[in-house]
């Protein structure tokens, strides 16, 4: 047999003075890193499992654990790093593509991190938002380009379906099947109380969750799992999935392992079978094949919801988002590279896309520039990690944000990226129904509703100190921005200009 | 009154509520002492695993305690709907730990008395059980039954 080493990633360390052997690690642990060894009479690891989810170092009583990555590394080199090579030892072992999950961990540029946000002073006095009204509320969906008469000559004020948000952060798609039942309860019942929305993914509607239709976006992806009339009349929105930013390109395989019978019925497809996402809408080759989509459910739905369409973000992102805005979509949704995932091969995860922030603001200075931005609204994705990524998001033209990795922080998760194993000790990644246990829906909802809060407050505080006071004064609104340490393409892209100007 | 109930959907058998109880009752300041010392710690909760269930068990206060009934000492009263044990009083006849039928009274370890949640009452917090469980399955409430 040859010689296949995988060094443990990471250590379990153990203070022996605190452990009192409760073992609740050994019974919290879905890798079965710990035991309890009676002939030593201690617990011990098996450290080559672990995936430094940090459940046993957060519930042990005694604070006893602590993981820290595995010294015992190969020989430094900044080109074939430890990474690399395992990866090219694992793929000799099984002829396999690697596979990944969460966001890309690699070091490419995050421009949010680059672009510094404007105050105002003496001329121009902020706002209080505790003392002012403070106007967070957005609509998407297509605005009226003319007025428009009936035949009696009055003025018709009927509006194209839109979709209200308290807030302007929605939770972007995620299917049930990569995650559990009850993550799907806790962001829908986050959703209806914050008075925003979430998305079903790819995977259907769970029937239990039907009575969260007011605030929930069904997705129609190439798999077209779990479609159906009632499902698309179901939602107050229809998001017709194009691409994800994770994986632009690609479609979605969910082991069957994961589709257990709930699953497979929410899917509509057999237990136990793959459910496997083809890469392209088996009947969309051109904008005019969307168009056709777009109406088929509009005419499923009669014309009462608005169509999103989401797409990855990539090269030529703003002629193709010009292209969905002629389609009929009335929100278009852009996910960048950055964005997280239940599953990705790693090269394409890790390489192939753009950044939001360049593909926002190209794809918001394009529509201006052609004159349809009010056509659609512009929806941001794909690593929107805290409220000033947000607000830099409206700012360089989105309408609203989608958010997903940070729900799932709320939740629980501690972003090992170990989702495809299915074994997710938070009870979010997966289907086991001892671990789904782990997520109380009743704990996980509050926290989200929480971090959205929170979330909004500080969209209020920071639209206040700049002596704005409603969320549509902000959108688009790059002179609020400045860049730092950007050069002169980027800053050009990014259509703002750098700090001192 | 309140009283401590446990939903089993929700209860992941980690037992951690023991430890936390023991510790509770130990009088000691760090959970780690509370067990190394090897002193009083003692868990008057105790989880039941089987068949994929899970569901922590401890004193339901009965209307009409078999205990209270049993105690040979007359150690064991109903206080404002608990019951409890008074320690001067119980001789250790363990009476009570085998009349109880939901065997939620235990040898203290200091083997001449018997223990019981009392809803932690003499600590002074809402019951460490509750407290600590770490998803929510032990909840301290009214049920008015």
């Amino acid at each position: 047999m040859p010689v296949n080493y995988f060094p443990a990633e990471f250590e379990v360390l153990r203070n022996y003075d605190k452990c009192i052997q409760c073992r609740a690690c050994e019974r919290q642990c879905s890798n079965k890193v710990h035991w309890f060894d009676a002939d030593f009479g201690k617990m011990l690891s098996h450290d080559e499992k672990c995936v430094d989810c940090q459940r046993c170092v957060s519930i042990c009583p005694t604070g006893a654990l602590k993981i820290k990555p595995n010294e015992n590394a190969f020989r430094k080199s900044a080109n074939y790093t430890q990474p690399l090579m395992t990866e090219a030892y694992r793929q000799a072992g099984t002829g396999s593509v690697l596979l990944s999950s969460m966001g890309t961990p690699k070091d490419y540029p995050v421009y949010w991190d680059k672009i510094l946000l404007n105050a105002s002073q003496v001329t121009n006095p902020p706002i209080d938002p505790l003392r002012e009204p403070m106007e967070t509320r957005v609509f998407l969906g297509k605005r009226p380009t003319q007025m428009k008469f009936k035949k009696n000559g009055e003025l018709d004020l009927s509006l194209e379906p839109s979709l209200a948000l308290n807030v302007p952060i929605m939770f972007s798609a995620m299917s049930y099947g990569s995650i559990s039942k009850n993550a799907h309860e806790s962001l829908a019942r986050a959703a209806e109380e914050l008075g925003t929305y979430y998305n079903t993914g790819e995977g259907g509607l769970h029937k239990d969750f039907y009575r969260y239709g007011a605030n929930t976006i069904v997705q129609v992806a190439s798999g077209r799992f779990g479609v159906h009339k009632d499902y698309l009349n179901a939602g107050a929105a229809i998001e017709i999935k194009m691409g994800q930013g994770a994986k632009p390109g690609i479609g979605g395989h969910l082991p069957g392992e994961k589709i257990k019978e709930d699953v497979a019925h929410t899917r509509m497809i057999p237990r136990g079978t793959d459910a496997i996402s083809p890469a392209p809408h088996h009947d969309i080759y051109s904008i005019e094949d969307l168009r056709q989509l777009i109406f088929s459910v509009k005419e499923a739905t009669e014309y009462k919801k608005p169509v999103i369409v989401k797409i990855a973000a990539v090269h030529n992102v703003a002629a193709i988002a010009s292209g969905v805005a002629r389609s009929g979509a009335d929100i278009i949704a852009i996910d960048g590279f950055r964005g997280g995932t239940g599953a990705a091969p790693t090269r394409i995860r890790d390489n192939v896309g753009i950044p939001i922030e360049l593909a926002l603001a190209a794809v918001d200075g394009r529509l201006r520039h052609e004159g349809i931005r009010n056509e659609v609204s512009i929806v941001a994705a794909g690593s929107i990690r805290c409220s000033s990524d947000a607000v830099k998001a409206i700012a360089l033209g989105a309408d609203a944000v989608y958010i997903a990795t940070p729900a799932l922080l709320a939740m629980g998760c501690h972003l090992c990226r170990s989702c495809h194993t299915g074994k997710c000790n938070w009870g979010i990644a997966t289907q086991e129904p001892e671990l789904v246990k782990r997520l109380n829906p009743d704990i996980a909802y509050h926290r989200l509703v929480n971090l959205v809060t929170a979330w909004n407050h500080e969209i209020q505080e920071i639209m206040g100190g700049m002596g704005i006071n409603s969320i549509e004064a902000l959108r688009g609104n790059r002179l609020m921005l400045r860049g730092i340490g950007l050069t002169e393409k980027e800053l050009q892209i990014l259509g703002i200009l750098h700090a001192g100007e | 009154m309140k009283k401590i109930y446990v939903n089993e959907e929700r209860c992941l058998g980690c037992h951690l509520c023991e430890f936390y109880c023991a510790f509770a009752n130990s009088g000691e300041t760090e959970m780690f002492k509370a067990f190394k010392l090897g002193k009083n710690a003692v868990p008057r909760i105790k989880v039941e695993d089987g068949n994929g269930i899970n569901f922590a068990v401890q004193c339901r206060h009965c209307d009409d305690p078999l205990c209270m009934k049993n105690c040979i000492a007359g150690a064991i009263s109903k206080v404002d709907g608990v019951v409890k044990i008074d320690h001067d009083k119980c001789v250790g006849c363990y009476t009570c730990v085998l009349s109880c039928p939901y065997g939620c009274i235990v040898p203290d370890k200091n083997g001449h008395s018997a223990a019981k949640c009392e809803l932690c009452a003499e600590n002074g917090t809402i019951p460490a059980c509750v407290q600590n469980c770490i998803n929510g399955a032990i909840v301290f409430e009214e049920r008015g039954e």
